[in-house]
């Protein structure tokens, strides 16, 4: 493997990333998948970065899901959009930074469709205002949140009390990054790096003192595939191609995973238990999993922000082993305490992968 | 005496100039590189002979030698000026060529294979091109993988960099299917027990006997050929590469393992093509070669008048076919500089971009 | 109804003039690129949905110029439109957009 090469390749994309004065664009379902992750972002925008990010609390869902599941036609799906346009607007922001990949996805492909085809703008604009009376001016600058992270990666690191390295050993972190299908494949040039080598978690795991490892399903999807994952009688399809990837990342003996997409952490951290019920197979060290992570978990872990507060705790995979590598302290009895030490409950016992 | 500088010694520039100096002109070769030869220097053995390339390029310079041709290595065209009917030349050395006419044979260059992220050239150690295999036929060296390993299984991948829209070449670059066929032959000559995969969309044997080579490839050499079209390429724990491919004729996605890829890479329109348009102020065509006059009765011809074209640098072609266009271009520069009538005849002028969207 | 042992076989060959093409020329028609597909098979092989089901857009655009529409309804299903396939489409073929026309001309033709 040459790591030159890929230079080579990033250099041709690059894009261009605002600065400050983000209007956020949340997730429908990363609050419920992996809690801490959104309000970490904030934190470290607002605290670190000392940054002007506006949360909305007016905005919706951009109906991602339910377009790519086939219920919702692509004209109201513009219409939505239209309408986080003109929150946007009214609010005075032109820099728009969505939480979610397909979400990124849906406004690059409507941006790009209303360009192509002028008169599907103006009919959208004409059904916004018969809806809403709202009226909107396109976004400046659309990137996602993990290319803000990107962007102020050395910041971080220059903050962070921890790095992505084996304290035991003094050698970097082997990480596997995985990257949401919606965010270059559609648009290569609208992703750092490119579709085929992107770089937007790499420079980050290399910024914090990891190491990337490329094994060969590397550019697998993870599966969720919307409609796939929504019926249950398909889910079997996800943990197959989930299971791809983790038996093609095995023999690199991975310390974690490091995502940018909403599904795919939560579908890697989950398949895992399934694989390890249904199978009696675990990936990683002990008969335990391999740890996945939200971007802004392991920024706020090089931070030295609090595993909890984090909301570590509700991952399906432990994430202690990972911690205790980094040298990060952690009370193990506040794992499962809330804000206010009220008792979260405890997960039940597994039956194939190994408890702490 | 007049005198004629032709720019590009590779084959079509060294046999366009002996016979222009056979015909008593007196010519001017102009070489960037220090020897002459082009990229035929670089090739080991040759379609669908297997005769060294070495012979042909030998067979060039004999007539290059033997008509006295002026030849100009290292050099390059600095300026150009025009005056009527003559042009000036200015070279690096800052000799100064006036001359009657000029012929272009600027050639081609490689696609450039890193460009095709996908299969991974430039990053994963076992992926190489054809020309870094010529190369290593040239030097004599084992084929080996970058850990020294003899290599069990050998993929080709064909039309790297041709017909294909991401990569901004919508043409077909005509000889790399044939080379191909016959590189997968050298490499099963010198490991009998490799196995050798070639993974094609469409294989142009259109040339006389290249159809031959491609049996002789299946049933002497038992080359496989899989009629799918690589999506990617990853490196394996120990280097190997996992190639995913559709077997589109079982229609079911593949997963194969090679220990070393070869990228049949394609022409692209030369650097020294694009200099020299904007020298002279001639146009390219669609694809990034030079314009021809006339797609089918002109193609030695530019718009202006006094300079004409050989070879690759109007588009892909063979080594057979460069060497008579070369012999073309001269008897069109002599009957141009003789003055006779057929240099004057007209076609009716077609639009060569009916074909393309938009330029 | 009489059985005799044996049944009539179903015809295996393709009835071109019987079939439906309707479905193509739409989606032709909005998405002219469909008809610049060579069927490398570079989009079925790069396809995850393609690795557990028989999903192919390869197949797919075969089908459907062969009007074998209730296939390509049954198939298409299977997409996640993760935009792979058009990622590494040599052709320039808007594989994304293909299939979303091909759902509207399932609607509008009631296959």
């Amino acid at each position: 493997m040459l790591k030159e090469g890929k230079k080579y390749i990033w250099k041709d994309y690059q894009k261009e990333i605002a600065d400050n004065h983000y209007y956020y664009a949340r997730s429908c379902i990363r609050q419920n998948f992996f809690p801490g992750s959104e309000a970490t972002f904030l934190r470290i925008l607002k605290n670190e970065l000392n940054k002007d990010i506006f949360d909305d609390p007016e905005h919706t869902t951009c109906t991602g899901i339910g377009y790519h599941s086939d219920i919702i036609p692509l004209e109201t799906t513009m219409t939505v959009v239209a309408r986080h346009f003109a929150l946007m607007t009214a609010a005075g922001y032109k820099n728009l930074v969505p939480s979610c990949i397909t979400s990124f996805g849906i406004y690059s492909e409507i941006l790009e469709t209303w360009h192509e085809f002028p008169e599907t703008l103006e009919k959208t604009r004409e059904h916004l205002f018969k809806a809403t009376g709202r009226e909107f001016n396109l976004p400046e600058n659309v990137v996602h949140t993990s290319d803000i992270i990107f962007k102020f990666r050395d910041e971080i690191a220059a903050r962070g009390r921890f790095r992505l390295i084996d304290q035991s050993t003094g050698q970097p972190l082997r990480i596997v990054e995985h990257i949401g299908c919606h965010y270059a494949r559609m648009f290569p040039h609208k992703g750092i790096g490119g579709a085929e080598y992107p770089y937007v978690l790499a420079g980050m795991v290399e910024s914090w003192g990891g190491e990337v490892i490329d094994y060969p399903e590397r550019r697998h999807c993870c599966g969720f595939g919307f409609r796939q994952y929504l019926v249950q009688a398909n889910r079997g399809y996800s943990l197959s191609c989930s299971r791809k990837k983790f038996e093609s990342m095995e023999p690199y003996k991975p310390d974690m995973i490091i995502t940018n997409c909403p599904g795919c952490p939560y579908f890697l951290d989950r398949w895992q238990y399934v694989i390890a019920e249904q199978e009696g197979k675990t990936y990683g060290e002990n008969g335990q999993g391999i740890p996945v992570f939200t971007y802004e978990e392991v920024a706020g872990l090089v931070l030295g922000y609090d595993p909890w507060d984090l909301g570590l705790q509700v991952h399906q995979i432990n994430v202690e082993p990972l911690l205790d590598k980094m040298g990060i302290p952690y009370n193990p009895d506040e794992k499962y305490a809330g804000p206010d030490g009220q008792d979260l409950g405890q997960p039940a016992e597994l039956t194939c992968m190994h408890n702490l | 005496m007049k005198n004629i500088v032709v720019i590009g010694g590779g084959i079509a520039g060294m046999e366009a100039s002996a016979f222009l100096a056979a015909k008593g002109y007196s010519v001017d070769l102009i070489e960037k590189n220090d020897t002459l030869g082009g990229r035929l220097a670089n090739w080991d053995r040759l379609f669908p002979t297997m005769r060294r390339g070495s012979e042909v390029t030998e067979f060039l310079a004999e007539g290059v030698m033997q008509e006295a041709v002026k030849v100009h290595l290292s050099a390059d065209i600095v300026r150009v000026e025009r005056h009527h009917d003559t042009f000036l030349l200015v070279t690096t050395q800052g000799n100064e060529l006036h001359c009657d006419a000029i012929l272009l044979a600027t050639g081609y260059d490689l696609f450039d294979a890193r460009r095709k992220e996908e299969y991974g050239y430039g990053i994963y150690d076992n992926v190489i091109t054809s020309a870094d295999l010529e190369q290593i036929f040239s030097s004599g060296r084992d084929i080996l993988t970058q850990k020294g390993k003899k290599p069990s299984r050998v993929g080709f991948v064909h039309c790297v960099g041709s017909r294909d829209e991401k990569a901004g070449h919508t043409y077909c670059s005509k000889v790399c299917c044939v080379t191909g066929v016959k590189q997968a032959i050298e490499v099963k000559q010198q490991i009998p027990d490799a196995e050798i995969f070639n993974f094609y969309m469409d294989l142009r044997m259109y040339g006389m006997h290249f159809e031959a080579l491609y049996k002789k490839a299946q049933e002497d050499f038992n080359v496989q050929f899989v009629r799918g079209r690589l999506s990617e390429a990853a490196e394996n724990l120990d280097g190997s590469l996992a190639l995913k491919v559709e077997d589109t004729l079982a229609g079911r996605p593949m997963k194969i393992n090679v220990d070393l890829l070869v990228l049949l890479v394609g022409c692209t329109p030369s650097e020294g093509t694009r200099k020299m348009a904007s020298l002279l102020g001639l146009k390219l065509g669609f694809n990034g070669f030079f314009k021809t006059t006339d797609q089918h009765t002109m193609t030695n011809y530019s718009d202006i008048p006094g300079v004409f074209f050989a070879g690759t640098c109007i588009g892909p072609n063979t080594i057979t076919n460069a060497i008579t266009d070369a012999r073309a271009a001269a008897t069109a520069i002599d009957i141009y500089l003789s003055g006779n009538q057929l240099a004057n005849r007209k076609m009716k002028p077609h639009e060569e971009f009916w074909l393309y969207p938009s330029h | 109804m009489k059985n005799f042992g044996y049944t009539r076989h179903t015809d295996r060959q393709i009835d071109f003039d019987a079939t439906d093409k309707r479905l193509y020329q739409f989606v032709f028609d909005l998405e002219p690129s469909i008809n610049l597909c060579i069927f490398c098979g570079t989009c079925a092989a790069t396809c995850s949905a393609g690795h557990f089901t028989t999903l192919s857009f390869r197949r797919i655009s075969l089908l459907l110029r062969r009007g074998m529409n209730d296939i390509v309804k049954k198939e298409i299903e299977n997409c996640m439109l993760c935009g792979k396939c058009q990622l590494v489409c040599p052709k320039g073929v808007n594989t994304r957009n293909v299939i979303l026309q091909i759902v509207k001309g399932i609607e509008k033709y009631e296959l």
